[in-house]
């Protein structure tokens, strides 16, 4: 399967899903580490892929959506930002109505 | 090679002749910036949108030489004639 294929799928098959480096457990770099601490405190289910796996996941998730850095979120299949607007919109509270609008369960507001 | 603060923000400013733009040197290596630009041009648009416009100025040096930048985006308070018409 092709690295776009794999990225399809993931955004197909899950409601939220980070494209960050490293893995949910071990964050391999800042900007993702926070984008995961968000989703764990808001308490969204999300599923995490490694973009570190392979060069053609790193280079074909920013061609994907047309974004140039890492960590990127998609909820629902779409694009929703990366670190800088998911905590711009974590602070401002729109995450979290973004999420609910969407239809995911979060365990607890902020 | 690394960018300068100067070079980012003549970049920035090319594309966005308005823009008001500032930036900060994170951790003076050259890779890791803030910036703030507020732009006529955003209103109107999402952020992705706002920081895509952005990226774009930079001609692919974002992801890249450029590894990290903060980046803020807004469209500025209504300018005060368009707020009246607007009324």
């Amino acid at each position: 399967m092709s690295a776009r294929d794999q990225i399809a799928s993931a955004i197909a098959e899950n409601d939220v899903v980070l494209f960050m480096k490293g893995t949910p457990q071990f964050p391999q770099c800042g900007f993702s580490g926070q984008v995961v601490q968000i989703l764990d405190y808001l308490g969204a289910p999300y599923k995490g892929v490694n973009v570190l796996a392979s060069d053609e996941m790193r280079q074909g998730i920013k061609e994907f959506s047309n974004w140039p850095t890492i960590p990127q979120l998609y909820v629902k299949g779409e694009f929703v930002g990366g670190c800088d607007i998911i905590r711009e919109m974590f602070q401002a509270g729109e995450l979290q109505s973004h999420l609910k609008e969407a239809g995911v369960e979060l365990k607890q507001t902020a | 090679m690394p960018m300068d603060a100067r070079e980012i923000e003549e970049l920035i400013r090319a594309a966005l002749p308005d823009a008001s733009v500032t930036i900060r040197d994170l951790a003076g290596d050259g890779d890791h910036y803030a910036a703030t630009v507020v732009s006529e041009t955003f209103r109107g648009k999402s952020r992705v949108q706002q920081h895509q416009i952005v990226y774009q100025a930079l001609k692919g040096q974002m992801g890249g030489q450029l590894h990290a930048l903060a980046l803020q985006t807004s469209a500025g308070p209504i300018a005060q004639q368009d707020a009246t018409k607007g009324m």
